[in-house]
């Protein structure tokens, strides 16, 4: 038997004809690999890019921009991107995953040095010397050393073209050369948001548009029995299948309009009781695959001193955009072109097509930002509602979504449970290690008609379940080494709400109870839990980050009663960023309320190319998953959701925010890795095992609410 | 009577009826995208302006209600193309990522720091606990009203 740690999930099915490899490369696209594609050189100077990923807020516009004017050897503000148009930018599928500086940035990065190799040979040519004797500043080159004859960008290229692929082996700058990668670039695109300037799909208005808004059910699957357009004086009613739309010119005329038009529903096939929800899931049809196995858990397991085992649930959680989603679309009936806030305008213009018999080529999407979205929230389907109305009335059209169309369309992250085995040998080290998941998969962007909101209101079929799994395994290995163990996942076929991809998919939900059961085998064998998780991780990078946030949060030190300190850690996807997060919060013995104080996170998502966009992106991964973790859950009815607004689906709000202490692990020598989400995922276990820490209470449902909190605390007691 | 909003600086004639609220009159007729539409509801303050030096919100706020209000969007915060200090300490704390929640989060700290110039870190977080943002650039926005506090009126002392 080998001892060897299966520190790596692997996906080892030799049933699944989708390979994930396969699935990966279409969901990311497939890029053209012509230079002329990606990078223009303008008769001013200037230099356009050519994206086919999307800012959403994260700050990749300004990031890939530093790539490539360290490269070129441009200046930062000659260079301008354009981001995410089907018909002017390469096809990079979607902008998910955190792989957006990783994949992208690195292509981008061949690009410019493509390119750069490419100008240094014409100059050299120009001049009569060789390439070696040449310098570049900013577009401008000339003979090293000596003043002598110079030559620009602009100049050699005379408005014309490349013609050329991208070089696999054009020289690439060191890291100790870098003067832009690796600084604080300002943001590009934050001075139009702080003046008022046109910045979201919601500011894009064109002439002779029409404003619309839907009327749904607030059951997907309830049919349209009864309409009275006599209901509406001044806005025209679109109904197309049972699909209902009003149009006015007038936005506040179409809100009118789509609060007094009288609609009859279908009763849909009610909901489970929300109590019954996670052991519902427990009886769903379901795919078992192992993720990953080592040694005989089981046996291990039942040969330890001590075994231990606990439930951990997850519920649907919405991404709650501040913005409802918003899109513009015209048509002339034989072509179509949207404006949206799509994570993905080649995929989307695929499934849009599909949706309006459409040839892909008659369709154009073109990105424009929308309010942050964090996956895959309603900016798809209210594009394919304003595609199919503008396609319907030729005419311009714009769908701006009302906050409870977004809470009640959006795809929820779907509910997970999770049970944990796990067993202590006489010395108090791990013996056994045995996960269990179900889940369905995260991944439902749309494909097909089907998978859109309008589609299937226009007779579409309910799509099967995808081949492909993705989300659900996100995390579900440790990264600890164990000799025996067994993570399992249930690939659930269904779940009552409509759910796809939100940041970090399971390894939220995975991560919570993984780190949550360190900690609850650490107690049972009288360990400090750092410790405790050092026994189990041989590779550096991974024991840094735990120490470095430990000495910051200064582990150890003793806490006022009613507080406590927890500390949690992941590599994210097992492959990817190192983070550790310790909470430290006080609990409200009398009511069960948690005030979280402080975070700190020690953070290596390898080489930096901004510093201040990684902090920015840390903290608000470690907020928003904070208040996943204290509040979130999408409340629902056997009739359907109830969190409509913020009033039932409350967030974090200023008076909670903690102190957030960041420290930033550089690594320039290593490849760069998103930062995204890795944040996002031991936030929830490290504020679980704080309130451990404070008061004894084991919370093992998310959200760690104080109602939980308080009956856990009784429950501790009784003990 | 027709109604008339001074927006900016600039006197408008109202051609929506009195019941349509103030932030479709903004966007839609005078054609300004500061102020967003994030709920309807008055619960996440993604429309707020200036009302006199008063944050309100417009997305139910009836036109007729703010008939001869003299009402200031972002898009007119700055005086002679200097940017307001509130604008200049978010830009030099980089506090937003999406940007969506930062033009009505603007507007409550330019409100709060007319009328509370030193506020304590209570006060700031209840001005802001109307102000809802997704993104999460909480504790940046916090440290970029305590730099528009120094901006507008020394650090203090």
């Amino acid at each position: 038997m080998s001892n060897t740690p299966p520190n790596k999930p692997s996906d080892s099915s030799p049933a699944d004809q989708h390979t994930p490899v396969a699935g990966a490369r279409s969901f990311f696209g497939a890029a053209s690999r012509q230079l002329d594609d990606w990078l223009a050189i303008e008769p001013d100077g200037t230099v356009t890019v050519y994206s086919g990923k999307v800012e959403l807020g994260t700050g990749v516009r300004t990031a890939l921009v530093q790539i490539v004017a360290e490269e070129m050897d441009v200046a930062i503000e000659r260079i301008q991107m354009v981001m995410g148009d089907t018909a002017r930018t390469p096809n990079e599928g979607y902008t998910a995953g955190s792989m957006t500086v990783k994949s992208s940035g690195m292509t981008l990065r061949r690009v410019a040095a493509t390119a750069r190799q490419l100008l240094l040979e014409m100059a050299a040519a120009e001049l009569g010397m060789s390439p070696d004797e040449l310098t570049i500043r900013d577009g401008v080159i000339t003979p090293r050393g000596a003043a002598g004859p110079r030559v620009t960008f602009a100049g050699l290229m005379a408005g014309g073209r490349f013609d050329q692929p991208i070089s696999e082996t054009a020289p690439l700058k060191q890291p100790e050369e870098y003067q832009i990668v690796g600084t604080s670039a300002s943001r590009l695109d934050l001075p139009a948001r702080f003046t008022g300037q046109p910045s979201f799909i919601h500011d894009l208005r064109l002439p002779g548009m029409l404003h619309a808004r839907v009327i749904r059910p607030s059951n997907v699957g309830a049919k349209l029995i009864d309409l009275d357009d006599a209901s509406v004086r001044d806005a025209r009613v679109v109904r197309m299948g049972d699909f209902v739309a009003v149009v006015a010119e007038r936005e506040e005329v179409a809100i009118r309009a789509s609060r007094s038009l009288r609609v009859t529903w279908s009763e849909a096939a009610p909901l489970p009781a929300m109590e019954a929800l996670h052991e519902s899931l427990r009886h769903e049809q379901a795919t078992v695959r192992v993720a990953t196995a080592s040694g005989d858990a089981e046996t291990a397991i039942q040969r330890a001193a001590r075994q231990l085992s606990a439930t951990y649930t997850m519920p649907f959680q919405a991404h709650a955009s501040v913005g409802p989603s918003c899109a513009v679309a015209n048509s002339d009936g034989e072509s179509l072109t949207v404006w949206c806030a799509t994570q993905g305008v080649h995929p989307l213009r695929a499934a849009l097509a599909g949706l309006l018999r459409l040839p892909e080529e008659r369709v154009r999407v073109i990105y424009m930002e929308g309010s942050g979205s964090y996956g895959h929230n309603g900016s798809d389907d209210v594009a394919a509602d304003a595609a199919a109305l503008a396609h319907e009335l030729r005419q311009p059209v714009r769908v701006q979504w009302s906050r409870a169309d977004e809470f009640a369309g959006e795809p929820k992250t779907p509910a997970m449970v999770i049970d944990l085995r796990g067993g202590l040998d006489q010395g108090g080290a791990i013996s056994g290690w045995i996960f269990e998941g179900w889940s369905p998969s995260h991944g439902n962007r749309p494909r097909q008609e089907g998978d859109f909101l309008v589609g299937r209101q226009m007779g579409a079929a309910e799509p099967p379940a995808r081949a492909f799994v993705v989300g659900g395994d996100r995390n579900a290995p440790t990264d600890y080494t164990m000799r025996d163990q067994r993570v399992t996942i249930h690939w659930l076929a269904r779940e009552p709400l409509r759910f796809s991809s939100m940041r970090s998919l399971g390894a939220f939900a995975n991560t919570f109870a993984n780190e949550s059961f360190m900690d609850e085998l650490a107690a049972a064998a009288g360990a400090d839990p750092l410790a405790f998780r050092l026994r189990y991780l041989d590779d550096p990078r991974a024991r840094t980050v735990l120490e470095t946030a430990a000495r910051r949060a200064s582990w150890g030190e003793s806490l006022p009663p009613g507080e406590g300190r927890g500390l949690a850690f992941a590599r994210y996807e097992n492959t990817e960023a190192y983070v550790a997060t310790v909470a430290e919060v006080a609990v409200d013995g009398a009511t069960g309320a948690v005030r979280v104080r402080r975070i700190i996170v020690a953070h290596d998502c390898g080489q930096i190319i901004n510093p201040d966009g990684v902090r920015n992106q840390i903290e608000g991964n470690v907020i928003q998953s904070l208040s996943r973790a204290l509040k979130e859950e999408v409340r629902f009815t056997p009739a359907g959701i109830t969190s409509m607004d913020w009033e039932s689906y409350p967030i974090l709000t200023f008076s909670e925010i903690p102190e957030i202490d960041i420290v930033l692990i550089d690594q320039p020598g290593q490849s760069p890795v998103g930062s995204g989400e890795p944040a996002t995922v031991t936030t929830a276990p490290a504020v679980a095992n704080a309130i451990y820490a404070a008061c004894g209470a084991r919370v093992r449902a998310i959200p760690l609410t104080p109602a939980r909190v308080s009956a856990a605390l009784n429950a501790s007691v009784r003990k | 009577m027709a109604i008339s909003i001074t927006v900016n600086g600039k006197r408008h004639e109202v051609a929506a009826t009195p019941d349509t609220p103030l932030l479709y009159v903004l966007r839609n007729e005078l054609g300004l995208n500061a102020p967003l539409f994030g709920c309807g509801l008055e619960q996440c303050g993604a429309c707020k302006v200036l009302r006199g030096a008063e944050a309100v919100m417009t997305c139910m706020l009836p036109v007729g209600d703010a008939d001869g209000a003299r009402i200031t969007t972002l898009e007119g915060l700055a005086e002679d193309g200097e940017l307001h200090p509130v604008q200049q300490a978010f830009l030099d704390e980089q506090a937003a990522q999406c940007g969506y929640c930062s033009s009505g989060m603007i507007m409550t700290i330019a409100a709060l720091l007319w009328a509370t110039p030193h506020p304590t870190d209570e006060q700031i977080r209840t001005a802001l606990d109307g102000n809802l943002c997704r993104c999460g650039s909480h504790a940046r926005v916090l440290r970029a009203v305590r730099r528009a506090e120094a901006l507008m009126w020394g650090d203090g002392n």
